[in-house]
């Protein structure tokens, strides 16, 4: 009898404590996932295809990468109740307010384009034009912004979050070998020598998981949330939540073009997708969906970073519970941008090879930058109080800093003088 | 209002904004210890570097 009421008891405390983090859950996880979007999608395919399963390693090295950045702007979001865009401007003065506001609206801006390109290149696969994906996914993204409701929109994006799992079952229909997975993908190695196109390929990997937008966008949902101080723990656990599903698409990813695709050159997803459904029908067809979710999740989160940071700034109305009628220039510069971007797509002969390899350029201007911030911010004791970085902090995250901007800084280069590294 | 003036209006309603942000956050909040002017100056450096690298990648594909 005491066992059972123990067991009882137990399970209404843990069933509390599920509801309790449903409630708080959503920032990290969105996040986390939706850094998944077309462009890294396009990154995992090509890594599998190129080097089977031997980089599986890295990628969930990356994983907890991704979490010590991100949990920053946790910390940060929750104590300050203000978003990156404001934080710098605060703390840093307009000069270095205005570089961070106006790249990240030039990286946004451009990585939309290239979400565009990867939702027109899936949907076309099953036959229908670029014009009428781009109209369509305007439309869906209105109606999930407009509800006026903060906690609507995040369990929608949840939803699409959800489908990016897809992966998932799908590595499961081409039946790869677990043990030469096991064996080959978790040693680190580096296939090949550490050559200059392995060092590319690295770089690129870095680059998809940690995006500059990814800062402004935790920490404004954060702010827009109302997540207070004592729900740090919760939102902390939610961004570790999210940085292993991040790592599970990615890992799952490499397992469906490292088996089938090995040794072929794909150049973006979308033709993964075409050479899939070649011999596997539905994984083909399952990676389109993919493509497809991952766009929409990027273009959903990266639109709203731009909006968030600017009604920060300019101390406009700029929550997902203000309706239109009380938020107009939040929403209008959502729309501006979304609209525009998509548009872009369907110029015949837009130069968006150009463009999506500019984007890699441009964020390196703005992630060394928007890091370097949110550690000196996170040091500040006047402002962060208990929840100042501590020393082991400050080493840990400071080493990936560290590495991340010196990694990505050679990525950029490497991107504008491709022949530099051999 | 002829459409030279509104817009007039609108971009002088734009730069008083941007005059307003510059005004609000005019003091830095962050104290300027050595570790802050010095990460500071790096990333000027490191910017202006990427900036060069850029203006002469452009300079070489437009004279190329």
């Amino acid at each position: 009898m005491n066992r059972v009421t123990r067991l009882y008891y137990l399970s209404r405390r843990w069933w509390k404590a599920v509801r309790l983090f449903m409630v708080i859950a959503g920032p990290g996880i969105v996040v986390m996932i939706a850094d998944n979007d077309a462009g890294g999608i396009t990154t995992y395919a090509a890594t599998g295809a190129k080097y089977e399963y031997r980089l599986i390693w890295f990628l969930v090295i990356l994983g907890p990468v991704a979490y010590y950045i991100q949990e920053m702007t946790v910390r940060l979001g929750a104590v300050t109740k203000r978003g990156h865009a404001e934080a710098i401007f605060d703390g840093f003065g307009p000069f270095w307010g205005w570089f961070s506001l106006l790249d990240l609206l030039l990286v946004d801006w451009l990585t939309l384009v290239t979400e565009f390109i990867g939702m027109t290149s899936a949907l076309s696969i099953f036959g229908v034009p670029g014009w009428v994906t781009v109209v369509a996914v305007c439309l869906l993204m209105g109606f999930i912004v407009l509800n006026g409701r903060y906690w609507t929109w995040e369990k929608l994006a949840m939803a699409f979050c959800a489908v990016n799992l897809i992966y998932i079952p799908g590595a499961f229909l081409v039946h790869p070998d677990v043990s030469t997975i096991l064996r080959h993908g978790l040693i680190p190695n580096f296939p090949g020598g550490f050559t200059g196109e392995l060092f590319f390929y690295l770089m690129a990997n870095i680059g998809t998981t940690i995006a500059p937008w990814m800062l402004f966008f935790q920490q404004s949902s954060v702010v827009d949330k109302g997540l207070k101080e004592k729900d740090i723990p919760w939102g902390k656990f939610d961004t570790f939540v999210g940085s292993i599903f991040t790592v599970l698409v990615a890992v799952f990813i490499v397992i469906v073009t490292g088996t089938v695709l090995y040794g072929r050159e794909v150049t973006d997803a979308g033709e993964a997708s075409r050479m899939l459904m070649e011999s596997h029908h539905y994984a083909g067809v399952i990676m389109a969906i993919g493509l497809f979710d991952a766009g929409l999740l990027g273009a959903i989160c990266i639109s709203l970073a731009s909006s968030w940071a600017f009604g920060e700034v300019f101390g406009w109305a700029h929550s997902l519970n203000n309706k239109i009628t009380e938020a107009p220039w939040f929403y209008v510069s959502y729309f501006l941008a979304l609209v525009s971007a998509g548009l872009v797509v369907l110029i015949p002969g837009a130069p968006l090879v150009l463009i999506t390899l500019f984007v890699q350029v441009v964020a390196v201007t703005l992630l060394p930058a928007a890091l370097v911030f949110l550690i000196l911010l996170l040091n500040d004791k006047d402002t962060m109080g208990d929840r100042t970085n501590t020393l082991w902090d400050n080493i840990i995250n400071g080493s990936i800093v560290a590495v991340i901007i010196a990694l990505s800084t050679l990525y950029g280069i490497s991107t504008l003088f491709p022949t530099l590294f051999g | 209002m002829s459409i030279k003036h509104a817009l007039q209006t609108i971009v002088a309603d734009q730069l008083e904004q941007v005059r307003a942000v510059n005004r609000r956050y005019a003091t830095p909040r962050l104290k300027t210890s050595p570790a802050v002017r010095w990460a500071l100056l790096i990333l000027r450096l490191y910017l202006l570097t990427l900036v060069g690298l850029l203006a002469y990648k452009f300079i070489t594909i437009l004279t190329h």
